[in-house]
């Protein structure tokens, strides 16, 4: 009995020592989890701060800032002005961008090009087959062969989802009327698996298909992708140059913004960005004003130059100039009992 | 002194199970309210409709709960000759001897591998013979889940059916071996009507044990929210739509999928007290 005690004391004393280092918690997306693991191991070593960031999803992300259980969230998706409505006001903090590409297998093809209708019709099950006249007629030149196209998406909810969905809804009027914008959708057609590795895995093993994959996950295992027409005309494929260039439009100052189908040239049309999600007001829970210079901090360390530097290292872009001064001016903004936080 | 303290131990701990169970139930029900209250329990159970896009949400569980069941009733079916000949070998040819207990303690190991190995195994062995047979385009469905299901539950159904066969008195076999029954006969005539409910119970415990099987599945379902029409149709299952969609719900769509939860728990519940009661009834 008396052993039990003693290990039970020593246990406590263990965890209260470790709760004293300094610490920041978040959670949320899993798109940018790569590049949030490589830069926060980076941040530990550099300002002794721990960062534990985790990959619950941006909807659990959101929850658990709502419940004040996380101090940022991660989010693939801004928060709807409902979402704003019904939590104290959020400052969104992009961190890095990437896009969807779109992943096929059709034997003896090397490059292939698609717009946003026929990414439509192939997902409505409008366009049935790899020889249908509207996909041979981008495709000057190639011999398309007569095999049936199996559409793939995600099973689960996912930003990607969104991202690819959203993108869809502005390119084609049907899409729009039809499944529309969302985490995950009512689907006309098509087979489902879960998360980026099950999207590649079957299309990897099935002839004839195609589905959308999150570029972090696509560009570190060289899946091939198709080029995507964008608004200028022009057949870009996805890159971490032609992702940056789609954020080159006109940027709001809450940075609440989706970058898909812009009107610039040499743009990805499938990009996206990934936000940090803070409270604007940080006096709250009984918070010390530390704790939230330690996040401000942290925030202006991320949209950083040198770290935005390291984002191409693990298959993500850079923000834009322009997006990081907008975030820098979002940050400058944050309060600590209504003063700016220094 | 030592005594009292470990039987209130005792106490305590069995009286913290029920009150976890209790709490489930609790939180599952409390969570299912707000779908309850939007369709109607026989309307979220009889609609086939499932659309999470936002401004015409329309939730209902009926392609999930055929899909459960369809791939359950399949996978059980599949494992029969199977598990049948395991447990005859097991619990009356071989009954205690060594290669008994080696193919006893295989069957039972078959239990211990995770379910995402036999998902893999599954989507990349199996799928690839399912749609070279071109019983299905790529090899997704109904089939290929309830095929590597099957696998899984054998152990569940074998080994309990194993323990009744070999509870069959050796003076009802014996008698009937004096009158000049074969082995056969004696399994036919003796073993099946002494001991059947017992083997019931045993394929309706591995059938409770089917319905909320998750991982193996969405990884060969295809995912699709249909009623599957057809053995080699994609759809989706129960606990499958929970494990996919969980992660990124909110609001209606969570009360949905935690009604979703809150039905597959009292189907799976109710499964496993028939089992037990047949198993009662059969060993009193």
């Amino acid at each position: 009995m008396n052993k039990i005690l003693i290990a039970l004391s020593a246990l406590l004393l263990i965890s209260g020592c470790s709760s004293s280092e300094k610490s920041i918690t978040g959670a949320g997306a899993t798109f940018p989890l790569p590049f949030y693991n490589m830069i926060f191991n980076e941040y530990r070593d550099s300002s002794g701060i721990n960062v534990n960031y985790g990959g619950i999803g941006s909807g659990g992300g959101i929850k658990s800032l709502n419940e004040k259980v996380v101090e940022f969230a991660g989010s693939d998706a801004y928060l709807s002005e409902e979402e704003m409505a019904s939590m104290p006001e959020v400052v969104h903090i992009p961190s890095c961008m990437g896009a969807v590409v779109m992943a096929y297998n059709i034997p003896g093809c090397k490059a292939l090009n698609l717009t946003g209708e026929i990414i439509s019709g192939i997902y409505l099950g409008k366009i049935t087959d790899w020889n249908d006249p509207a996909i041979a007629e981008v495709n000057p030149g190639m011999e398309l062969p007569d095999l049936k196209i199996t559409p793939v998406y995600r099973s689960d909810g996912s930003g990607t989802t969104f991202v690819f969905s959203d993108y869809l809804s502005k390119a084609s009027k049907d899409w729009a009327e039809g499944p529309g914008t969302g985490k995950s959708l009512k689907w006309p057609a098509g087979i489902a698996a879960k998360g980026n590795p099950g999207v590649a895995g079957i299309i990897a093993s099935t002839e004839g298909s195609v589905g959308y994959i999150g570029s972090e996950y696509s560009f570190a295992l060289n899946i091939p992708a198709a080029s995507i027409r964008n608004r200028a005309g022009e057949f870009v494929s996805p890159s971490t140059e032609s992702i940056s260039a789609a954020a080159s439009g006109d940027v709001p100052d809450d940075l609440r913004f989706m970058i898909t189908d812009p009107e610039n040239a040499g743009a990805y049309p499938i990009s996206c960005f990934t936000w940090l999600l803070i409270y604007k007001e940080q006096a709250y829970d009984g918070r010390p004003e530390e704790k939230a210079r330690e996040l401000v901090n942290l925030m202006k360390w991320v949209i950083s130059e040198d770290v935005q530097s390291l984002t191409e290292k693990v298959h993500y872009a850079p923000l834009p100039a322009q997006v990081r001064e907008k975030a820098m001016k979002a940050l400058s903004e944050v309060t600590y009992n209504g003063q700016q936080i220094r | 002194m030592r005594d009292r303290i470990f039987k209130s131990l005792l106490f305590l701990s069995s009286l913290l199970i029920l009150f976890i169970s209790g709490g489930i139930f609790y939180s599952l029900f409390s969570g299912s309210v707000q779908a309850f209250d939007e369709f109607g329990i026989i309307g979220f159970i009889t609609s086939g409709e499932w659309n999470p896009n936002p401004g015409n949400e329309q939730y209902g569980a009926l392609p999930f709960i055929a899909g459960t069941i369809a791939t359950s009733f399949v996978a059980l079916i599949l494992c029969i000759p199977f598990s049948l000949p395991v447990a005859l070998f097991n619990g009356e040819y071989f009954r205690g001897k060594k290669i008994a207990g080696v193919l006893g303690t295989v069957v039972d190991l078959l239990a211990g591998i995770p379910s995402v190995v036999y998902g893999l195994w599954g989507f990349y062995v199996l799928r690839p013979i399912v749609s070279s047979l071109g019983l299905s385009e790529q090899g997704l469905g109904i089939f290929t889940a309830s095929a590597v299901m099957a696998i899984m539950i054998i152990p569940y159904a074998a080994s309990l059916s194993t323990e009744f066969i070999s509870m069959v008195s050796n003076e009802l076999k014996e008698g009937a071996y004096s009158l000049g029954a074969t082995r056969m006969e004696v399994i036919k005539s003796v073993i099946f009507p002494a001991c059947g409910s017992g083997i019931f119970a045993s394929y309706v415990l591995a059938l409770g044990r089917a319905l909320g099987e998750t991982m193996a599945v969405t990884m060969l379902i295809g995912n699709t929210d249909n009623i599957p029409t057809s053995l080699f149709d994609t759809g989706n299952t129960m606990a499958s739509i929970i494990a996919n969609q969980f992660g990124e719900a909110s609001g209606l769509k969570l009360s949905s999928l935690i009604a979703i939860g809150l039905l597959l728990f009292i189907i799976t519940a109710l499964i496993n007290l028939l089992g037990k009661m047949i198993i009662k009834k059969f060993t009193k």
